[in-house]
């Protein structure tokens, strides 16, 4: 080996053995500091954690941040808090463990009523992991004399504590719980999900809508205390406090006015109303019925009142307005016409001869106009107006899949564009690729037809097809559409203003020629006001125009040659009527739509009660004009 | 004659009668004793602090018997032979990594754990633990020393990969310790002192940049992170309760199985990471300085070893395992009491817990390899 490299290595070798020292000085500079922390908390702090070791009697409280309130548009309370008494039971506070429970279950069950199932989910309260020390709640909602029978005789009732707390208050309860959801209990699987010690005092948390979406900001930050108790558990002082941090009070664009009469409206009904402020996207009614109490559900349903909901036929629970998917039949057609003009395919002065029905074929499949022996040379207006099926079998004939899909997603179908709503679902729009995935086949001609009268494979929510009479209203002006008015008062434009995510929104639609909104728009009023409107009896009478589009969804296929008669058929098979439209019709305040299931036509179930809320939005309360209810016929 | 082998003249002695039964075996029998002292010690501790359950000891002691078993066969090998199959064994740790992040499973929130069929699901962070050490000990043994700038941000770049990827599991504990061995890895093969603090430099000044790029919720976070007592209810609790375990201990402890804070449920994970606040609650202050000093001992001998092994490789790898070791301990101990952030770092050889015990055996176990194979001076 020569010099030079045996050099270089021993002086290698130095240098890492001079490393070996660096890193033994650290080693005990570190190790001489840890044992100087030991010393000081072990030896110098040593009489102060002892006592906090022995003082069991020093306990940290969390506390609950008061619920966020929530206001309608108008400064009305629609979710509230009230107080409540639990009887709770610390477990470390009972001698001879599980022996020590059982007896003072026994003398509480002298003192107040407690059934078996409440005994049941103490038990397994009790065994979910806890913090020691606190209490484990037995009953909610004690009565003034329930408290008053165990004040008295705390004395027999060791670790037995009474602990008040607020819990959420649905002033107008029923009509509301499909548009603002509600809060119940907190269950093993959402306690798994929540941020433990922001929740540790809390024993609500949003289940559904509004109050789900905007759980975060409803619930608010956790407060703590250090108290120190006597052996019963007693507080004797607060030691230190640090306040809870409030939830936020949230604004809707939700009228009560307005929800209420929407709701009465439907009552005894299966369907739903969706209204929306075309200036704003705001939604200001979202009702379904039948609907239910959100009170119940907020301190425990009861077994036998949950089954009865849930085994109702007619399924109250279920939220027709966001998740019920209905095909949107004649509602569709100005979406159609605006789709042949605007693509440059239909030629605005088309017009055709309708003799009743369509084909495709010479001698093939009739495809029926609801109009027996047709409504004669029909051109686009009259073809809106009258609802005319022939129209649209042609110009989806010519059209096909495409162009339809196209401008029916930019009107917010086949996608979820209400903002803070979970439950919202986005239904079907049905792309040739769609049907190629979910029926294994491909597109044919005849569902093109079927597609153009709103019929097939397409579904629509009530609120996507308030969404789309926004857009029709607005002449193609989108607004995010949402609940939320405003936060702490603070506007809220969209949802991304307080940190959430924006859903996915076509960009605002364009038309080639502006003036065919006018057209659409000429022919919605007339739908309204015109001589052959199919809304015409609803829009009677009025001192204001409005402007809108009927409908009426088979729940039953038709067969060939065959005469449909409403009364024979189950009411379950008969037609759901459909409606939507604005009022004014020139400077819209509000965009509506209106299903009721197995309602009949969509002139006579559905366009009335859009009327209805119409006048009490535009003319107030006082209102005494009542739309005419007819039984026309339409498409 | 290394400075180190002169202080320790016993471990010599059996030289002299010719090869004895350890060096048959390759052990060493120093190191021995100090691992079955912690262990025993750590049994003890753990049967306190697991609500004295019988069946966590046992299953314990097997993990303890499996452990060793592998510590035995790893000094068998020597790291030097098998050295051109470090990168494939990087290549591969690399892939597992990835694999857990895509296909992982684990608990609380973090994906930790690879399920393989066929065999026993497994942590494959643990493996990296010896395998970022070795790669680069194989890969700067074989360069210049001091190394050149551009080998040194090679070797960055190999321990930041499984840093990274560990950290997005999330583990943090796991990342830091391997990012550590790494860097001691660069530290031994002679890093420059001006490399050194330029890069201390470079870090303390992108901090406040870091901070003001932050935005509120992620700053709050960090404040929660490094200060836990600002959320007693939550990342808090721990830390309280644990300075109150310790504290209450005393100088003598309240005695085997006497300890309230952990036998009436106040303090949390008391046979895992926070174990040494039972330790230091039943045997006080001499209790955990009894701890400290077998750990003492323990890197002692590694620094002794990493002293006299002759090839770069040998002792580049074993002076980086026994700073690793030494950092299990300080940043377990430093965050129990309450004066680092709580990361999950377990205590070495002491909490409960099979991979960890394995992976610091087999390290253990290649520091008695280098030992056995020093070159033999009479």
């Amino acid at each position: 080996m020569p010099w030079s490299k045996m050099d270089t290595q021993r002086q290698e070798v130095s240098q890492f053995r001079a490393r070996l020292w660096w890193a033994l000085l650290v080693i005990v500079i570190v190790f001489v500091g840890l044992v100087s922390r030991l010393v000081y908390l072990q030896v110098w702090q040593y009489e102060r954690y002892a006592t906090e070791s022995d003082d069991n009697r020093q306990q940290l409280q969390a506390i609950a941040p008061t619920r966020g309130l929530i206001y309608d548009t108008n400064g009305a309370l629609l979710a509230g808090n009230r107080a409540s008494h639990s009887l709770t039971l610390v477990p470390e506070q009972l001698i001879g463990g599980r022996r020590g429970i059982d007896n003072v279950l026994a003398e509480l069950a002298q003192v107040v009523s407690i059934d078996q199932n409440d005994v049941k989910r103490f038990n397994r309260r009790l065994n979910q992991p806890r913090r020691p020390h606190s209490p484990v709640a037995l009953r909610f909602q004690l009565n003034p004399t329930e408290i008053a029978q165990i004040t008295v005789n705390q004395h027999r009732l060791p670790g037995v504590r009474i602990v008040p707390e607020l819990v959420r208050f649905y002033p107008l309860d029923k009509g509301f719980v499909h548009a603002l959801g509600y809060v119940g209990r907190i269950n093993d699987r959402e306690l798994a999900k929540l941020d433990s010690a922001n929740y540790s005092a809390t024993h609500h948390v949003g289940k559904l809508g509004v109050e789900r979406f905007y759980e975060t900001e409803l619930h608010g930050n956790v407060g703590y205390q250090t108290v120190e108790t006597n052996a019963r558990g007693r507080v004797l002082q607060v030691l230190d406090r640090f306040e809870p941090v409030p939830g936020k009070n949230i604004t809707l664009f939700l009228d009560a006015q307005l929800q209420q009469a929407a709701a009465k409206l439907l009552e005894g009904k299966r369907g739903a109303i969706v209204a929306i402020d075309p200036k704003t996207g705001g939604v200001l009614a979202m009702a379904s019925a039948p609907s239910y109490g959100a009170n119940q559900f907020v301190t425990g349903i009861s077994n036998a009142n949950y089954q009865a909901l849930r085994g109702s036929d007619d399924l109250p629970l279920f939220n027709r307005a966001l998740r019920g998917r209905y095909p949107p039949a004649s509602t569709v057609k100005p979406v159609m016409a605006i789709a042949g003009m605007d693509s440059g395919i239909i030629s605005r002065k088309y017009s055709l001869w309708d003799p009743g029905y369509y084909q495709l074929t010479e001698g093939g499949r009739l495809y029926r106009d609801w109009k027996e022996g047709g409504h004669g040379q029909v051109d686009m207006h009259k073809s809106i107006v009258e609802s005319v099926d022939t129209y649209y079998y042609a110009i989806a004939h010519i059209m096909g899949n495409d162009p339809m899909t196209k401008y029916l997603a930019q009107f917010g179908l086949g996608q979820v564009t209400i903002a803070d709503q979970p439950e919202a679902t986005k239904a079907v729009l049905p792309t040739q690729q769609w049907k190629r995935i979910n029926r294994s086949a491909s597109w044919f001609p005849g569902d093109s037809l079927n597609l153009g009268i709103g019929q097939g494979f397409l579904s629509a929510t009530p609120t996507q097809l308030a969404t789309m009479a926004m857009v029709l209203a607005n002449k193609g002006k989108w607004h995010q559409i949402r609940m939320i008015k405003a936060i702490n008062d603070q506007p809220v434009e969209k949802v991304s203003d307080i940190g959430r995510n924006d859903p996915k929104q076509p960009s605002d639609v364009a038309l080639e020629r502006s003036s065919d909104w006018n057209k659409i728009h000429n022919a919605m009023i007339d739908v309204m006001h015109g001589k052959k409107g199919t809304g015409r009896r609803s829009g009677a009478e009025s001192s204001y125009k409005m402007a809108g589009k009927t409908g009426t969804a088979q729940v039953l296929g038709i067969k060939q040659d065959s005469t449909y008669d409403a009364a024979t058929i189950a009411e379950r098979f008969r037609d759901h009527g459909l409606y939507i439209g604005w009022a004014p019709a020139k400077d819209p305040v509000i965009a509506i739509a209106v299903i009721i299931e197995n309602g009949g036509g969509g002139s006579s179930a559905a366009a009335p009660l859009a009327r209805k809320l119409f006048d009490l939005s535009i003319l107030g309360a006082q209102s005494k004009t009542k739309a005419k209810e007819g039984a026309e016929n339409d498409g | 004659m290394a400075d180190f082998q002169r202080w320790a003249p016993d471990a010599q002695k059996h030289l002299k009668q010719g090869p004895g039964l350890w060096v048959k075996l390759r052990l060493d029998p120093f190191l021995l004793v100090l691992l079955f002292a912690i262990m025993s010690f750590g049994l003890l501790v753990l049967y306190s602090g697991s609500g004295s359950s019988e069946a966590a000891v046992q299953k314990q002691l097997i993990r303890y018997g499996l452990a060793l078993l592998g510590m035995v066969i790893i000094t068998q090998i020597n790291l030097r032979n098998v050295q051109r199959w470090i990168p494939l064994f990087y290549i591969i740790g690399l892939l597992l990594l990835l694999a857990v992040l895509l296909f992982g499973v684990g608990a609380k929130g973090a994906q930790r754990w690879l399920e393989i069929p066929g065999l026993p699901r497994f942590q494959p962070s643990e493996v990296m633990k010896l395998v970022v050490p070795l790669t680069l000990s194989w890969y700067l043994s074989s360069r210049p020393r001091p190394p050149h700038l551009i080998h040194v941000l090679v070797a960055v770049v190999l321990v930041t990969l499984p840093v990274l990827l560990i950290a997005r599991q999330p583990d943090l504990g796991t990342a830091l310790l391997i990012g550590s061995s790494g860097a001691f890895v660069v530290f031994f093969a002679g890093l420059l002192w001006r490399y050194l603090f330029a890069a201390i430099a470079i870090g303390a000044a992108g901090l406040p940049l870091l901070w003001t790029g932050m935005r509120e919720y992620q700053k709050q976070r960090v404040i929660t992170f490094l200060d836990p007592e600002s959320d007693p209810l939550g990342a808090g609790w721990n830390i309280i309760q644990s300075k109150i375990a310790i504290g209450s201990g005393g100088i003598d402890g309240k005695g085997w199985l006497q300890g309230t804070q952990s036998h009436l449920d106040f303090l949390p994970e008391t046979h895992t990471d926070f174990i040494v606040a039972v330790l230091a609650e039943e045997f006080g202050l001499m209790g955990v300085c009894l701890l400290l000093t077998l750990y003492f001992l323990v890197l002692i001998r590694g620094l002794m070893i990493a002293g006299s092994a002759t090839h770069p490789f040998d002792r580049m790898l074993a002076a980086s395992l026994t700073l690793t070791f030494f950092v299990y301990v300080a940043v377990n101990i430093g965050m129990v009491t309450g004066i680092l952030p709580v990361v999950g770092v377990p205590l070495p050889l002491v909490s409960y817990g099979g991979t960890a015990a394995v992976t610091l055996m087999a390290s253990l176990g290649i520091l008695m390899s280098i030992h056995a194979r020093r070159p033999q001076r009479t």
